[in-house]
């Protein structure tokens, strides 16, 4: 009898799973959900690393989301990277160390809740505290009374910080440590946006469905998979949106995104995949965006250790850099997507902001004879061998790895003295990095969070700097940074940067590799597409055909 | 029966104990988490001090392993880095899994077995000798050449389906990435059934069958085949778990948001919580279809009892 009743039971699910195949056949072919010719840009995503918070979002894809949602005081204008001021009135200083902000009239959150003076104030208290735990804390560092509020240790011995007091409705004051002429310049950067009382108030309802005053807002969101954001009718800036909303989608291989792009479920990929990309041309033709970002790579060599930091040691890292053919790398490996580097910053800041194609000069210029010559003269690489090391999860960093250790190898004719360390997870990798267990020089890579050349150059490269991951430290330049940020004139403080540029070409701390672009494939559906400096689409400014 | 079902869950708690374990230690051998989640930058030394003193990384290892279980046992499986909770991620994966999961098994079963008993019936036919060289060119196919292949001719050439899955995924967008999950282990399946049914058929309670004067088709299906399964169920009965784990080329490729995502998520970003906390479910999954395809083979041979 058991065995009978098995057999109904088996026929039973059959039935089922049939059942289900035949339904599914009927609209198996249509496209379903939301998103089809009503204005909608249908784009790729990918799962924000973090909880979406202004403060705790330190890369491209919560950034994404970011900057449409939110307005800060300022914001960099997508093409010539100029900080223009949104919510900001004026900010106004004598000294370049105390400010004073006033903000424009009429700002509205999306729940309507006005944008004070206050909304500004908490948030960026809020993101400075040390219980809050917030990724981009450091940024705030620079106002007075931040050790109270994030103290290197231990418990924190203040609610806010003392440099920022609110003056009234509309105005607030800021007082910094040191001079810094450039900090206006920085607080177009997503960290120092405002936020709503909801946002204190219930803070969970606020992160499953987040509130701003960009032009969008969120219409649903389910982490990890997708996110609908619409128009904002009520918007109260004068860059409204084009379009009547985005869908971000998840899409955990960028190849499956591409595949949808070309098959036309989806209208815009900021990220085409590195198989693809000899048959971008072909398949999307003029509408494929490929362009400079601030993005630069560097190989980065650890200074702690006294093989490599020793006198003479800097020829042989001179050497180095003219023994790596990068003409030949961005064109073979990444398709020119990358453009060979000339200076430690990024073409995305334009001349005028600092970016300087003479600052490396002959060190990167691929030169084998003057490369070999070089290292000799220095004293010959560490025990006459190099070894790269890097994550090789993601970029393709494995390939160009091997092709710069092959480079080396055959500038110096000495058989096989560059190998290449692969290491399996960024995760591990950048432990291994920031704990200083690097015993050769490895890949860095940077992405400015806004445009300036202090960006570049300060984070990096300044004596004890918070990414001074080869702990390169020479006096002169930190004095050249110093004097930089003390100028009150943007255009001699770009200068004094681009003096300490020089010291980095003496000394090679980080042989510039090349910079990153951004670059993104969209479909005929959609026009007026562009990337921002962070290689961020401009999502507000795409039309819907 | 229900003696043997105990001792069998009795047996299940070691083994639970153990590869949680494992899998917790290999996830921590990975390294440090915090300093990922800053990206290129070094990340703040007070934040990530916070970070790992919350996370409880700076605990030593059996320490973490014990909080962590004695979490488990309050059904709270952690945080995920991205602050949700790994239990509302699990919730939202393994329906998806589990019906991309189905829809594989089922094409096996029905696919596989037909496939199977056709060939072993014909044996050394034209049937038998094209089925053996379709499924040896299945099994040389590895998965991902096999999906990354249909999905451009059928989504992007012809346009019959769409080349990724919805977030919802439904049963009939999940048809074609059930196909590419099956069509391995269907190869297997067609073989153990055609070896299966090839050797029974000469058995003596099939002739004796025969010879009653039983109909071809009631044979067949009670007295044949009901005993040639056993090989196959238990090969399907590992096969289930290996599917749901194993998913994870398929889930990339048709951009499916389950189990195979988030424990390929959980790894990148050493998110010891995700991964443990998928596995552990995945390693009672295992343990529980292998329980069945025991109890099963009862069913299918009468000799066979449990006591």
């Amino acid at each position: 009898m058991r065995g009978a009743t098995h057999a109904k039971w088996a026929a039973c699910a059959v039935a089922v799973a049939l059942a289900a195949t035949a339904c599914g056949d009927d609209n198996g072919g249509g496209a379903t959900g939301g998103g089809d010719g009503s204005g909608i840009v249908r784009s790729s995503w990918g799962d924000p690393q973090n909880p979406l918070e202004p403060a705790n979002t330190n890369e491209v894809q919560g950034g994404k989301v970011l900057d449409m949602i939110f307005r800060g005081l300022k914001r960099y204008d997508p093409e010539t990277g100029e900080a223009e001021d949104m919510v900001a009135e004026s900010i106004e200083t004598d000294d370049s160390q105390n400010f004073t902000v006033t903000l424009k009239e009429g700002w509205k959150f999306s729940n309507g809740e006005d944008v004070t003076a206050q909304s500004f104030v908490d948030a960026w208290n809020y993101g400075a505290h040390i219980d809050n735990t917030q990724n981009n804390a450091p940024f705030f560092s620079s106002i007075v009374g931040y050790d109270d509020v994030h103290p290197e240790s231990g418990e924190a011995t203040a609610e806010e910080m003392s440099g920022l007091e609110v003056t009234g409705d509309l105005t607030f004051t800021v007082e910094l440590k040191e001079k810094f002429s450039t900090w206006p310049e920085t607080l177009g950067y997503q960290a120092f946006s405002p936020l709503p009382e909801a946002f204190f108030s219930d803070h969970d309802a606020w992160l499953a469905k987040p509130i701003g005053n960009g032009p969008y807002t969120v219409d649903s969101y389910s982490r990890g998979s997708s996110m609908q954001l619409r128009k904002w009718d009520d918007y109260t800036g004068d860059d409204e949106a084009q379009n009547d909303g985005v869908d971000l989608r998840v899409y955990t291989d960028n190849n499956t995104a591409y595949t949808d792009l070309i098959a036309g479920n989806l209208d815009l990929v900021d990220d085409i995949p590195a198989q693809q990309l000899q048959n971008v041309e072909s398949d999307l033709g003029d509408r494929y965006i490929n362009q400079p970002a601030l993005i630069i790579q560097t190989i980065t060599f650890p200074l702690y250790q006294d093989d490599w930091s020793q006198d003479g040691m800097e020829k042989v890292r001179r050497g180095l850099s003219m023994a790596i053919n990068r003409e030949e790398i961005t064109r073979q490996i990444f398709q020119e997507t990358r453009t060979p580097a000339k200076d430690w910053t990024s073409p995305a800041l334009g001349e005028q902001g600092g970016y300087d194609e003479d600052a490396c000069g002959d060190a990167c210029e691929f030169d084998p004879d003057e490369a070999k010559a070089l290292i000799e003269e220095g004293g010959g690489l560490p025990g006459g061998r190099v070894t790269l090391t890097s994550n090789v999860d993601t970029g393709s960093h494995r390939e160009w790895m091997d092709a710069v250790c092959n480079s080396i190898n055959n500038a110096l004719d000495e058989g096989t003295v560059c190998t290449v360390n692969p290491v399996g997870t960024f995760a591990d990798y950048r432990n291994q990095v920031t704990t200083d267990r690097m015993t050769g020089p490895f890949r860095a890579g940077w992405q400015a969070d806004y445009p300036l050349i202090q960006n570049f150059l300060q984070p990096l490269y300044y004596t004890g700097a918070s990414s001074n991951d080869g702990k390169f430290s020479n006096e002169e330049f930190d004095a050249l940074v110093d004097r930089a940020n003390q100028e009150t004139d943007e255009e001699d403080a770009i200068e004094a940067f681009q003096e300490a540029e020089e010291i980095l070409a003496e000394q090679m701390p980080a042989i510039p590799l090349w910079y990153q672009n951004g670059s993104a494939g969209y479909s005929e559906s959609v026009s007026d597409v562009t990337l921002n400096q962070f290689s961020v689409p401009v999502y507000d400014q795409i039309k819907v055909n | 029966m229900g003696r043997y079902v105990i001792r069998r869950l009795l047996q299940m708690i070691p083994v639970f104990i153990g590869s949680t374990f494992l899998i917790f230690f290999m996830v921590y051998a990975l390294g440090d988490p915090v300093a990922a989640l800053f990206g290129d930058k070094a990340p703040d030394p007070a934040t990530a001090a916070r970070i790992r003193q919350e996370l409880h990384l700076d605990e030593p290892l059996w320490k973490q392993y014990f909080l962590y279980m004695g979490q488990i046992f309050q059904g709270d499986f952690g945080t995920a880095f991205n602050g949700q909770k790994v239990t509302e991620l699990m919730a939202s994966a393994y329906p998806v899994t589990l019906r991309l999961t189905l829809v594989a098994i089922v094409i096996e079963l029905i696919v596989g077995i037909g496939l199977g008993v056709a060939s072993g019936l014909k044996r050394g036919r034209v049937v038998d000798n094209s089925v053996l060289l379709m499924t040896l060119l299945v099994i040389s196919i590895p998965t991902f050449v096999s999906g990354y292949v249909l999905q451009f001719l059928l989504g992007v050439k012809w346009g019959i389906i769409r080349p990724s899955v919805s977030s919802e995924a439904p049963f009939s967008e999940l048809i074609l990435p059930g196909v590419v999950l099956a069509l391995v282990s269907l190869a297997y399946v067609t073989r153990l059934t055609r070896t299966s049914i090839a050797e029974n058929v000469r058995a003596d309670y099939v002739r004796t069958a025969i010879a009653k004067g039983l109909p071809r088709r009631r044979v067949i299906s009670r007295h044949l085949l009901r005993n040639s399964l056993i090989p196959v169920v238990t090969f399907i009965g590992a096969d289930i778990g290996f599917l749901m784990g194993g998913a994870i080329v398929t889930e990339k490729i048709f951009n499916i948001h389950g189990v195979g995502y988030q424990i390929y998520q959980g790894i990148l970003r050493n998110n010891a919580p995700t991964v443990v906390g998928f596995v552990t479910i995945l390693v009672i999954v295992f343990l529980v279809a292998n329980l069945l395809v025991d109890l099963l083979y009862a069913v299918l041979d009468p000799r066979i009892r449990y006591a």
